[in-house]
């Protein structure tokens, strides 16, 4: 142990009272910033995985066109440039199959899908709703969407996958228009009705999926949209989706259709969620706040009181930087204990919260709280700590190191 | 394990411990600036026990803490172990006190958190130049000489003023300082524990060669030093 630590963890222990006051409010900065953290990205992971489920990580969606210019070059006029401001997009992906092949060849990806999409109104004998069908074929959309394990019906996809005149309704729509299992719809699109039976339910969660959108098989899908070729989009699914963007930036230069990543799709979202996370960050550094100025009174005190022993120090040979190091350390160690203390706090804490119930069902639906606790959540709060104490130490520090020794001897003596 | 009271002595350079010049200090500013000394000169020899003693405000306690490196002087030298420290810079003077200089004040100034025997310790530690038990067994020695050997582990608070005064002497050799500083040792002390204070400070400094300079109003403690230089506004006389 050194000489420094020695001498600042006994002119701590001295001050009892103030240091438990500095350290229970590190312990709250502490364990509230970590809480606070855990629920707000639980939530937005939950968000996020409850749409990758259902949306998949990437869409391919329409086909880029690029407007071409020419230039002369060295007395040929055979050169051409792409104009990256005149790019045009031709909505739909019209060869969905070479598209989905190309796409495979992808290591990332796990799956691709195509969908045909259009808009509806689907009746049932209580009512009539505006509804999306989406056109799909299972054996594909399995790898790309959560759809199966979103069933709550007990049939599950059996009936689904065997009969063509089938669909699936969202939890909402059937409870908006009275459906159950086995019963009939009806579905009108572009001037032509179809009666299809409900062979299953969903519920994906996400308010506005399960209120909107019917799936059907896609051949069907096709016949009663009237669009004999071609998809919607692609969804595909990866291995790794934080890798989306990257795997969308290659491939849109591949396939030259434009390809949305999950991040840029859900990017409005996304943003409220970082937005509550840095707002409730703000929030619980008060506590961090209150313990940096608790230290710095604390240490201001312990100068006070302890310019004798300075001195005494200095006289025995202690340099400055002892001094501003006794009582750095003083702020290390209630930093030390606060950040141990604070961080158990916080994740039980984050744990008793998770078992708090809170019915949600409209961005997506829960029973509890959804906390996901994270390493980096308790480096944030533990570096947000670090800074803030270790800024409000260095002053009343450095004031004690300034004290010349001549002076406080001289004082005390008259 | 014992270790002998010259264990950690500094090299000796030649026979004075300690020489100043002409030392010049102000103290105060603007109308209240006291010219406090004036051109003082002084020498001590090792084995020696000086004592300054003046009416009070004659400049006794400043020209202790500018030998003492404490303090700066407005002018003049100081050399410490024929090394010239006046114009030296903070670094320079702290390691010159650690490893030259022992200081005894008039009110113990122990640190009261710590042990009698920590106290000892504490400029063994940052000196470094012993291991810990060393340090330890030389600690106990020092409080065993002066007569503290059964209270090492008492906390300065439960020390009566005469118990930390001698602890505070102990402290003073715990780095065999060549040069003891002492400024009004027996001042705050009763009769008896002035004469037990004194008689330590001084045959404990002798029997090792260290100079000591002793600020005192007592004259009888004045009477039995080597040398007594009396001072008045500022300078010897």
């Amino acid at each position: 142990m050194s000489p420094n630590f020695r001498i600042a963890f006994r002119f701590l222990t001295a001050k009892k009272r103030a240091m438990l006051m500095s350290l229970s409010c590190t312990v709250l900065g502490v364990g509230l910033f970590i809480v606070t953290q855990a629920t707000t990205s639980g939530f937005e992971e939950f968000f996020v995985k409850t749409l990758l489920g259902t949306d998949g990580a990437m869409r391919i969606e329409d086909r880029i066109q690029d407007t071409l210019r020419s230039m002369e070059v060295a007395g040929s006029p055979d050169f051409q440039i792409r104009q990256r401001e005149g790019v045009k997009y031709i909505e739909g992906v019209e060869e969905p199959q070479v598209i989905m092949d190309t796409v495979r060849s992808f290591a990332n990806v796990r799956g691709v899908s195509a969908v045909l999409r259009g808009n509806v109104q689907v009746s049932s004998s209580f009512k009539t709703e505006d509804a999306q069908v989406f056109g799909i074929k299972l054996e594909d959309h399995r790898f790309v969407s959560e759809l199966e394990r979103k069933i709550t019906t007990p049939e599950g996809l059996g009936k689904f996958q065997e009969s063509a005149g089938s669909a699936l309704v969202g939890r909402v729509l059937a409870d908006r228009l009275q459906l159950t299992v086995n019963e009939s719809i009806v579905i009108n699109a572009r001037g032509e009705s179809r009666r299809y039976v409900v062979a299953a339910i969903y519920e994906t969660g996400v308010r506005d999926i399960d209120k909107t959108r019917i799936y059907i098989d896609l051949a069907e899908a096709r016949s009663l949209l009237r669009k004999p070729t071609g998809a919607t989009f692609l969804q595909i699914s990866l291995h790794d989706p934080k890798r989306a963007r990257q795997e969308a930036a290659h491939m849109e230069e591949v396939l030259r259709h434009s390809v949305r990543p999950w991040q840029e799709r859900e990017k409005e979202w996304l943003s409220v969620f970082r937005a509550l996370s840095v707002s409730s960050a703000i929030t619980v550094t008060v506590f961090t706040l209150i313990a940096s100025l608790a230290m710095f009174n604390t240490l201001a005190m312990i100068v006070l009181e302890k310019t004798k022993d300075i001195a005494i120090l200095r006289s025995m040979g202690y340099e400055r930087r002892d001094i501003t190091r006794i009582f750095l350390w003083q702020a290390a160690i209630v930093l030390a204990i606060g950040a141990i203390v604070g961080g158990v706090f916080g994740a039980a804490v984050s744990w008793g919260v998770s078992l708090v119930p809170l019915p949600i069902n409209t961005l997506f639906k829960t029973e509890h709280f959804i906390v996901a606790l994270s390493p980096w959540h308790f480096v944030q709060a533990i570096t947000t700590a670090v800074v803030m104490v270790m800024i409000a130490s260095l002053v009343p520090a450095r004031r004690a190191a300034r004290l010349e020794p001549g002076d406080i001897v001289r004082g005390t003596a008259q | 394990m014992s270790t002998p009271l010259h264990a950690v002595s500094a090299a000796p350079v030649g026979d004075f411990a300690l020489r100043c010049s002409g030392l010049q200090r102000y103290l105060g500013q603007g109308d209240g600036r006291v010219h406090v000394l004036k051109g003082v000169s002084f020498e001590a020899r090792r084995g020696q026990v000086y004592a300054i003693v003046g009416p009070s405000g004659c400049g006794k306690s400043t020209l202790l803490y500018l030998l003492g490196l404490l303090d700066q002087p407005d002018g003049g030298d100081i050399e410490i172990n024929g090394q010239r420290m006046s114009n030296s810079d903070d670094f320079a003077r702290t390691a010159a006190r650690g490893a030259h200089i022992g200081f005894v004040f008039q009110f113990h100034f122990l640190m009261l958190e710590f042990t009698a025997l920590e106290n000892v310790m504490m400029p063994m530690r940052k000196l470094g130049r012993l291991t810990a038990p060393e340090m330890e067994a030389r600690a106990r020695m020092l409080l065993e000489a002066v007569g503290l050997g059964s209270k090492t582990h008492r906390l300065g608070t439960q020390l009566s003023g005469g118990e930390q005064q001698r602890v505070a002497v102990a402290r003073a050799l715990a780095n065999q300082p060549s040069i003891i500083l002492a400024d009004e040792p027996t001042g705050n002390l009763d009769v008896k524990n002035s004469a037990l204070v004194f008689d330590l400070l001084t045959r404990l400094a002798k029997d090792n060669g260290q100079a000591v300079i002793l600020v005192t109003h007592n004259p009888e403690i004045a009477q039995r030093c080597d040398v007594t230089r009396p001072m008045r506004d500022g300078l010897f006389v």
